[in-house]
């Protein structure tokens, strides 16, 4: 039983004309990174609020953000991919629908799949944000209070400063799994990695060699990723803790 | 709001859905849970065993699947296991390898790694007392392993694993992408057909939630009822 490797096509011509092979993975790699950060911005965003309002002791805001993150978490991402794909557009009105639907190429499917993966993440965020929050000593809440802080002004300078530099490591693992879960966008037509190594697997029947190259690169991207927030964890310490946050042990 | 849409699609396609779909579906998830826990186990006492290079060798798997996409992996065993079989059994062409059998072998290795690690975690928190005090009674490290310490850890981490074996229920989703009819498959199907995507969409996704949502409700009450108290 023999595979006939064939390292040279990625010297080869890609089908679309643009570059070699190896370049065409290489701009999946970059769409990959450009749908990831773009929808990091938006799960940090929402997911620090979330967060933060579901430590506050208003108890009908804590209700609505626990709602928030149950729906979103129980579904299954391809799932959550297809509504914002398919069905969001049918259900808003129809001129905003229809403009929607006719994005050219890639921002058809770029943009939904950077508002589901944004709010996908965001709910683990939420629930990391929360985590932090509650880590902290209950003391350090009543002595914003004695000092005269109100509510807002106890979580500005006293609790979030503290719990963003506890939950960076699991914010990290976050940030990679946003990175590998943009491969799901593929089905709704985004040529990203993983998309790409699957078009040029049916395109050059070079199935191992494609899906090998995106997975060095994957590899590669995490590594860099790993290397790069460990100095920033390490710059961000909390003194005085032993290790990082409480963590979440399931997921991925 | 509603006006345009045929709900009745949902009804007439229910025992396609629910007896070809979700039978592969839960099907597919109790065997990748069994298996995946079962090579994950090994795989933690490995990483946690004296001899290195099998620490080693399982660390570098369990890093290798936890830093890749679950959509690469599946597209990696769906063109692999044909060649893997074709090895074991010395043929000279790829074996023809059902979608199941391949499913069940890409979320069985895959999932391996997200349960090994938890598996790992239960087995540290088991006091080393309890290792010795094994030995002390003259049993072997199996012994130790499987009357002492692999009891309690499984004990101490079924509700992580339980919360894992959702996900891994979720992630099952994603055999669509190599066009293997699973809940989501077959509500696919009759969405393109009948062109009714988005009540069939709305309706998966307000069935997995239904279903996920009173599972992990479960897994709290039974993270309650068997916390030990020490």
């Amino acid at each position: 039983m023999k595979y006939d490797w064939q390292w040279s096509v990625f010297l080869q011509m890609a089908s679309d004309g643009s570059g070699t092979w190896l370049h065409y993975l290489f701009v999946g790699l970059l769409w990959t990174l450009a749908t990831a950060l773009a929808a990091w911005v938006i799960a940090l965003t929402i997911g620090a609020t979330v967060g933060t309002l579901r430590t506050t002791p208003i108890r009908w805001v804590v209700r609505l953000g626990n709602a928030y993150v149950e729906i979103f978490r129980n579904v299954p991402l391809l799932v959550q991919m297809f509504l914002w794909f398919f069905v969001m557009p049918e259900l808003l009105p129809a001129r905003l629908g229809d403009a929607i639907k006719q994005m050219p190429p890639p921002w058809g499917s770029y943009v939904p799949a950077v508002l589901c993966l944004g709010i996908y993440t965001s709910v683990r965020v939420a629930e990391q944000i929360r985590a932090g929050i509650q880590s902290l000593p209950r003391g350090q809440h009543m002595a914003g209070t004695a000092l005269g802080l109100t509510l807002p002004q106890t979580y500005r300078y006293v609790l979030l400063p503290m719990a963003f530099r506890i939950i960076l490591p699991p914010l990290t693992s976050e940030f990679l799994n946003v990175i590998k879960n943009s491969s799901v966008a593929l089905t709704i037509g985004l040529l990203e990695l993983t998309g790409r190594a699957r078009a040029m697997q049916e395109l050059t029947f070079k199935v191992f060699e494609a899906f090998a190259a995106a997975t060095v690169l994957y590899l590669l991207t995490n590594l860099i990723i790993v290397l790069l927030m460990r100095v920033l964890e390490r710059r961000l310490r909390v003194p005085g803790f032993i290790g990082s946050a409480p963590q979440g042990t399931a997921g991925h | 709001m509603f006006s345009g849409y045929d709900f009745d699609v949902i009804r007439r396609s229910l025992p396609y859905l629910f007896r070809e779909g979700m039978t592969f579906t839960v099907t597919l998830t109790l065997m990748a849970m069994t298996g995946g826990i079962i090579f994950g186990t090994l795989l933690a006492m490995m990483r946690l065993s004296r001899f290195k290079v099998l620490g080693l060798v399982a660390g570098g798997y369990v890093n290798l699947m936890r830093s890749i996409p679950l959509v690469l992996v599946i597209f990696w065993f769906f063109f692999l296991v044909p060649y893997i079989g074709a090895w074991i059994i010395g043929a000279d062409q790829p074996v023809a390898v059902g979608a199941f059998l391949s499913c069940v072998i890409t979320f069985t290795m895959f999932e391996a790694a997200y349960y090994s690690e938890i598996m790992r975690a239960g087995i540290q928190s088991i006091p080393r007392g309890q290792v010795a005090a094994g030995q002390a009674l003259g049993l072997n490290y199996w012994q130790s392993m499987g009357y002492i310490v692999l009891p309690q850890a499984f004990r101490n981490m079924l509700p992580v694993l339980l919360t894992q074996t959702i996900i891994l229920f979720q992630d099952t989703s994603l055999v669509y992408v190599i066009s293997v009819t699973d809940f989501l498959g077959a509500a696919a199907k009759i969405a393109n057909r009948d062109y009714r995507l988005v009540e069939m969409y709305t309706f998966v996704a307000v069935v997995y939630f239904i279903i996920c949502f009173s599972l992990s409700y479960l897994v709290k009450i039974l993270q309650r009822r068997i916390a030990i108290v020490r």
